[in-house]
């Protein structure tokens, strides 16, 4: 009798029934939308951070530069009125000069903080690398001792020059670039945490435990094929020529670009830069999620100066378009469901208790023939979780729809991660730590708007593109249903307590 | 079968308060045949649902078979409705959605009857109200007095020691009345129920076997 007095129920208030189904199944399929895509946000975010940071990386140690000290960043490019060669009609003199030290913005610290951090219990791996900027100078400038006034001479990297002639325009300019390239100095032997955990080896081979103080480096394949490097090729770091002995690339996806340009053994990389003993970035593995903030904690203690981040932590730092989505979904995305929802919600309570405001003699009669009052609320109760159920199988064939759509249109987004660490490709390191890559790539080193310096472009491959798929999982459509039963049960209820408190007389008089 | 003492039931409506009843004493006897009649407002329809437990009074005793209506819990109230009475309202109550049957079929469902059993004494009531053949017909598929031998099916099936009808007859043509009064006698007589009847029509009144009168909340013998 139940269910064939509920059948008939819903199909004679067939309209009523569409309206609350649909009215549920729209805010059920929004929610699902947002479910979905702010899981696909998270799983680009951790895309991102994995690129970045390693696969596995729970917690990453840093030590960000003190305003005043030296934060790293290029030097200044000084040349005697000697240096280099001079041109074959004297005018010009070719000159180059390499600098490599620590991006700006990040500061070295002991590597002895390694074995602090590998010592704090739930601690499963731990790496230090040290990570570098290498920027060289190459190009003409007039010959000084050409100029008519002394005075007059370029200094470098102005990018232009006052001479009244000489230079390679003849007319006193100048030609030069500065390049510049991202370092990583990782210690060959540590494979499972760190930057090397999600490169691929595409040619020759990766750096191997033998390679500890090896002249060796293994390129970004992305960068190698810019800079027309192959392996068995030279690379040019500091003052060093260092064979380049494979190319890696992303394994977060298609051209997507490693966190590094070079990557050379780590006490390779603490020579040539002068820092013995020093690294920038420590990047820890915990052994459960649940003591990543533990172990976050126990660090910060053990090292007061450093800059203790979390994966949740650095989720934060993500930048670019995959943020702005970020955003939206979570607090556009989410006020929107809330609100659809609780109107869903209401549109349901509000027919339901009209429903039961019609059908008033109807259930007086029933409960004057002796049907017990939670027999008549369990039947309103029972036609509105229909009707919720009917709303909420609709919203999940449409969420499922609109999500589908969301991920056959492939949207990409792009992000990069800031927070004190640098991952800028060519042209990067312009800004202090904490912008994102494009930024970095748009902000030109020293010699101004002179020469070809190939930043801004280079620098925006770094920032990882992935593109969003909004995954349905069960537990999104469970919610879906759950929500739509909810929404159902609270209208039964809230209509059900409505047909409860009427007294039978009442109920019959109200109508006779 | 009733034994009523010192019914009193008083409402408000609006500012005013209405006596519907006031210190009403009676006795039914098991098997009787009783019309009670009176003016609009005379609380005729509250004395029926005092009996019928469908209200409880402000004060006094209905007593059926010796059960105090007006003492009993909500629970024990609805079962007595469920087990004890039959109603046969004035404008039919059938449920628009359910066929002949299935109404009468809920007057078992509080008993917790099984379907098939349900099903059976379903047919076999409306069978003794002549609409076996229109068991599957919607209520608006049917006429008043169809409607209304529906309702006596649903009142009947579950073989109640009492029938209350509260103007059974007053939405009808006289010669559907006329059927529809003739059936009552019938079934009284065939089960030897007690057959409270509120009417108006003095034509319907007068084949009782008992007349009552009630006017300004008390009753009296006719």
């Amino acid at each position: 009798m139940f269910i064939t007095y509920l059948r008939r129920e819903l199909r004679h208030r067939r309209k009523q029934t569409a309206v609350v189904a649909a009215g549920l199944a729209v805010a059920i399929a929004l929610v699902m939308v947002v479910s979905s895509v702010a899981a696909g946000v998270r799983d680009a975010q951790a895309s991102v951070l994995e690129s970045v940071y390693g696969v596995g990386t729970d917690v990453t140690v840093t030590q960000t530069a003190e305003p005043g000290a030296d934060g790293g960043g290029p030097g200044r490019f000084d040349f005697g009125a000697q240096d280099g060669e001079s041109s074959d009609d004297g005018a010009t003199r070719e000159l180059s000069q390499s600098q490599l030290g620590l991006a700006r913005g990040t500061a070295s610290f002991d590597a002895a903080a390694l074995d602090t951090v590998a010592g704090v219990d739930h601690v499963t791996d731990a790496a230090a690398t040290l990570t570098l900027e290498s920027t060289s100078f190459s190009g003409e400038m007039p010959d000084p001792s050409q100029a008519t006034d002394p005075g007059q001479a370029p200094t470098a990297g102005t990018g232009t020059a006052d001479g009244a002639d000489g230079g390679p325009d003849g007319a006193g300019g100048s030609s030069f670039q500065v390049d510049r390239f991202t370092v990583t100095g990782v210690d060959p032997a540590a494979d499972a945490v760190g930057p090397l955990t999600t490169v691929e080896v595409a040619d020759g081979r990766g750096l191997e435990a033998a390679d500890s103080d090896a002249q060796v480096a293994v390129l970004d394949a992305q960068y190698a094929a810019q800079a027309d490097l192959a392996v068995g090729d030279t690379v040019t770091v500091g003052d060093a020529d260092l064979e380049v002995v494979g190319t890696v690339t992303s394994s977060s996806g298609e051209g997507v670009a490693t966190s590094a340009d070079v990557y050379v053994p780590l006490a390779v990389a603490q020579a040539l830069a002068d820092l013995d003993g020093q690294v920038t970035d420590v990047y820890v593995a915990v052994d459960s999620a649940s003591n990543v903030d533990a172990v976050a904690a126990a660090v910060e203690t053990a090292l007061p100066d450093a800059t203790v981040s979390t994966q949740s932590d650095l989720a934060g730092d993500v930048t670019g378009s995959l943020s702005t989505a970020s955003s939206l979904v979570q607090k556009l995305g989410t006020a929107l469901s809330v609100v659809v929802l609780l109107a869903a919600f209401g549109l349901a309570v509000l027919f339901t208790v009209s429903g039961v405001n019609r059908r008033t003699r109807e259930l007086g009669t029933l409960k004057a023939i002796g049907w017990p009052r939670r027999r008549v609320v369990g039947q309103i109760a029972g036609e509105s979780a229909v009707q919720g159920l009917l709303g909420g199988v609709a919203g999940i064939v449409l969420g499922g729809v609109a999500v589908l759509a969301i991920n056959l249109a492939g949207i990409t987004l792009s992000g990069s991660s800031g927070g004190g660490f640098t991952f800028g490709g060519p042209g990067a390191g312009g800004a202090p730590g904490g912008t994102d890559a494009a930024a970095q790539g748009a902000a030109a080193g020293p010699g101004g708007g002179g020469g070809p310096f190939g930043g801004a472009a280079e620098a925006a491959q770094q920032a990882v593109d992935v593109v969003l798929h909004a995954p349905v999982t069960p537990w999104v459509v469970a919610a879906a249903v759950g929500l739509a039963l909810l929404g159902g049960l609270v209208a039964g209820v809230v209509g059900g307590s409505r047909a409860a408190r009427l007294r039978p007389a009442e109920a019959l008089r109200s109508l006779a | 079968m009733y034994q009523i003492e010192g019914l009193t039931k008083t409402y408000t409506q609006g500012k005013r308060t209405v006596h519907a009843l006031q210190d009403v004493d009676l006795t039914i006897a098991d098997g009787e045949l009783v019309a009670i009649q009176g003016p609009t407002g005379g609380g005729k329809s509250t004395l029926l649902q005092m009996l019928g437990g469908l209200d409880r009074p402000t004060s006094g005793r209905v007593r059926l078979a010796g059960d105090d209506l007006a003492a009993m819990d909500d629970a024990r109230l609805t079962r007595a409705r469920a087990d004890r009475i039959g109603f046969v309202f004035q404008h039919f109550n059938l449920i628009p959605t359910l066929t002949a049957q299935e109404n009468v079929e809920t007057a078992l469902v509080p008993a917790g009857t099984p379907a098939d059993e349900r099903a059976r004494r379903a047919q076999a009531a409306l069978a003794q109200v002549g609409l076996a053949e229109r068991a599957g017909h919607l209520p608006g598929e049917l006429s008043g007095g169809q409607q209304q031998r529906v309702a006596i099916a649903r009142a009947l099936v579950k073989e109640p020691a009492v029938l209350l009808a509260d103007e059974p007859t007053g939405n009808l043509d006289e010669a559907t009345r006329d059927d529809i009064v003739g059936l009552l006698e019938g079934l009284w007589t065939q089960r030897g129920l007690t057959v409270v009847m509120v009417t108006h029509d003095s034509v319907v009144a007068r084949r009782a076997q008992r007349r009552l009168r009630i006017a300004g909340g008390r009753v009296s013998e006719v």
